[in-house]
């Protein structure tokens, strides 16, 4: 929040036009639909009419076993899923963009545009080419491992339910770890000269001034790439659903939020969708991201300090 | 700047760490369009091996060109992407200017109303999108794409554009304002360019999703004449599972383009990050 007002409280016309743009395509092509969604949230289909049944479907959702039980499983799956990206693609993310804003650093734009290349793939390719390079049917998996002798640890990986979700994280990790790379890296390069040299003039360099002086300066960008990360994750469907199928499969071991919500709202094989339990699972996702990006608002965002260079 | 600065040893660590992740991001895609060139047997018998003579074969090439017509597709894909992303970064860039540099009523809570996108997946409207382009007679067209796309840009565009416009320095802009610069000349000429690594950025961030995306051309965009690449390539693996040639030439079809598409905008990313580092 910035300190000081700045101009006069009266209206001014060009404030209406930088926003309205933006706001009116935003507000009809995304909101009213939304809201039409969360509607359907409180209603139930009784013998082919639309009954308001207030908060039913959410004692449903929670109630009945078989909801829970799915809901549950697909809420601890995710988590799974965000924890994985958290510890493995943020990271990586970050040690390689502070790698390719090494000052002196040649081949520079090959390695950056090589790493951000997974990044810019659809989801379709990548599951696919990801299920063919796993399958056993092709070998190109086993036939690596067993190059540097290590064929024993080969495994159906997508197949096993101990397994699934991790493989599946991971290769969307290898997908997106390109997203932090480039946003890091960005706010690495801002940061001016002066700054540095100040720091090298101290006796600052390596891995201590990019610790000390980079990391600090760099917070903000780290915060966005955690929500974007968050938001992602618990919006995610494409992956899971381009390699597993909208069943999630095995045994549902990879069946996240989103999945679930596709199934419930278009449903599969022999059960119907249930466009009012799938508003429902939208509301509560709808409530656990909000609640995430809330925290961050709130809780961290107002307390990380801003430079203006 | 100085080569004294940083060690060899540091530079070699740098390099084979970073040469070693880019194995690990090319390998996946060099198998798969490496492989696209081979006889069956070839691509069974040694997958990892490049196609000589005898194992080079371009049947999986012939058998997607006759089905699906691609070069239609990735002009579809292509006009859908490049106009969304413009609408995208003007509407973005204006909104997310009007919110970090005005105080005025209702400012936080335009901005938190902004960022309410980023947070909810624009497909749980679905429903009520179709119903709205069915009575506009918008389905199947590329306009019906190009609005979604529009509108599932925007939070995030506004979101990191006016995180980046509030580190350009105040002096300047009021440096403008006494030298009698409007608003939008403020905007447009001082404010856009220093903030031009961000709207590369944002670009990039904003063209993948809607590239890539597979749910909206499904629904709103299904004909022949309107599909994706995404699409069609989904369509076509859906039809060819069984037929490795096939899938794999269809893989590398989609994947080519995009590849070309991108490393000609590096060069355009990378000139925009490095300008607005520099100052």
């Amino acid at each position: 929040m910035s300190s000081a007002p700045k101009g006069k409280p009266a209206f001014r016309l060009h404030i209406a036009v930088f926003l309205a743009p933006a706001v009116l395509v935003y507000t009809t092509i995304m909101i009213v639909p939304l809201f039409g969604t969360l509607q359907l949230a409180l209603f139930r289909s009784v013998d082919g009419a639309q009954t308001f049944v207030g908060l039913g479907n959410f004692e449903v959702l929670f109630g009945d076993p078989r909801w829970s039980q799915s809901f549950w499983n697909a809420l601890a799956n995710n988590t799974w899923f965000f924890i994985i990206h958290m510890l493995v693609q943020n990271p990586i993310g970050i040690a390689l963009a502070a790698l390719l804003s090494r000052p002196s650093l040649r081949l520079r734009g090959f390695y950056r545009t090589a790493i951000f290349i997974p990044t810019i793939l659809s989801f379709v390719i990548v599951g696919f080419v990801w299920k063919l390079i796993l399958s056993p049917v092709w070998g190109v998996a086993p036939g690596m491992l067993d190059a540097v002798g290590l064929k024993f640890l080969f495994a159906p990986w997508l197949g096993k339910e101990a397994y699934a979700l991790t493989t599946l994280a991971l290769i969307s990790v290898w997908q997106f770890v390109g997203i932090p790379m480039m946003l890091i890296y960005a706010a690495l390069l801002s940061i001016p000269d002066e700054i540095l040299e100040a720091a090298e003039c101290d006796g600052i360099t390596g891995f201590a001034q990019f610790w000390k002086i980079k990391l600090p300066l760099v917070l903000p960008a780290i915060g966005i790439i955690s929500i974007l990360t968050f938001v992602g994750n618990f919006n995610a469907f494409d992956l899971i659903y381009t390699t597993q199928g909208a069943l999630a499969g095995p045994n549902f071991a990879t069946d996240i939020l989103g999945t679930f919500l596709y199934r419930t709202f278009f449903g599969f094989q022999l059960q119907l969708g249930d466009p009012n339990m799938g508003a429902t699972i939208a509301s509560v996702m709808f409530l656990i991201i909000l609640t995430g990006v809330s925290i961050y608002l709130f809780g961290i965002q107002t307390r990380l300090r801003r430079y203006q260079f | 700047m100085s080569v004294a600065r940083h060690s060899n040893v540091g530079s070699f660590a740098a390099h084979a760490i970073l040469a070693t992740y880019t194995v690990i991001a090319l390998f996946p895609v060099i198998v798969i369009v490496v492989n696209s060139f081979k006889t069956r047997k070839a691509i069974f018998r040694s997958p990892l091996s490049p196609p000589d003579g005898e194992t080079f074969s371009l049947i999986g090439y012939e058998t997607v060109m006759a089905q699906g017509d691609f070069v239609l597709y990735f002009q579809n894909s292509l006009i859908v992407t490049v106009v969304a992303l413009a609408l995208v970064l003007l509407f973005g860039a204006m909104a997310a200017f009007a919110l970090s540099e005005y105080r005025f009523r209702g400012n936080m809570l335009m901005g938190l109303y902004l960022a309410l996108g980023i947070m909810i997946p624009i497909r749980l409207g679905t429903v009520a999108i179709m119903q709205m382009m069915v009575a506009a007679g918008l389905v199947p067209t590329l306009t019906a794409l190009i609005l979604v796309y529009t509108a599932q840009g925007l939070p995030l565009a506004i979101f990191i554009l006016s995180e980046f416009m509030r580190t350009v320095s105040d002096d300047l802009k009021d440096a403008g304002r006494i030298d009698g610069l409007s608003e939008y000349r403020i905007f447009f000429r001082l404010v856009l360019p220093l903030v031009r690594p961000a709207l590369a950025t944002v670009a990039v961030f904003t063209m993948i999703p809607i590239w890539n995306d597979l749910w909206f051309p499904l629904l709103l965009a299904s004909a022949e004449e309107t599909k994706t690449v995404t699409l069609g390539a989904q369509v076509f693996i859906g039809q060819f599972v069984t037929n490795w040639n096939a899938v794999l030439a269809a893989l590398s079809l989609a994947i080519l383009p995009v590849l070309v598409l991108y490393i000609v905008f590096s060069r355009q990313l990378i000139s925009g990050i490095t300008a607005g580092a520099v100052k």
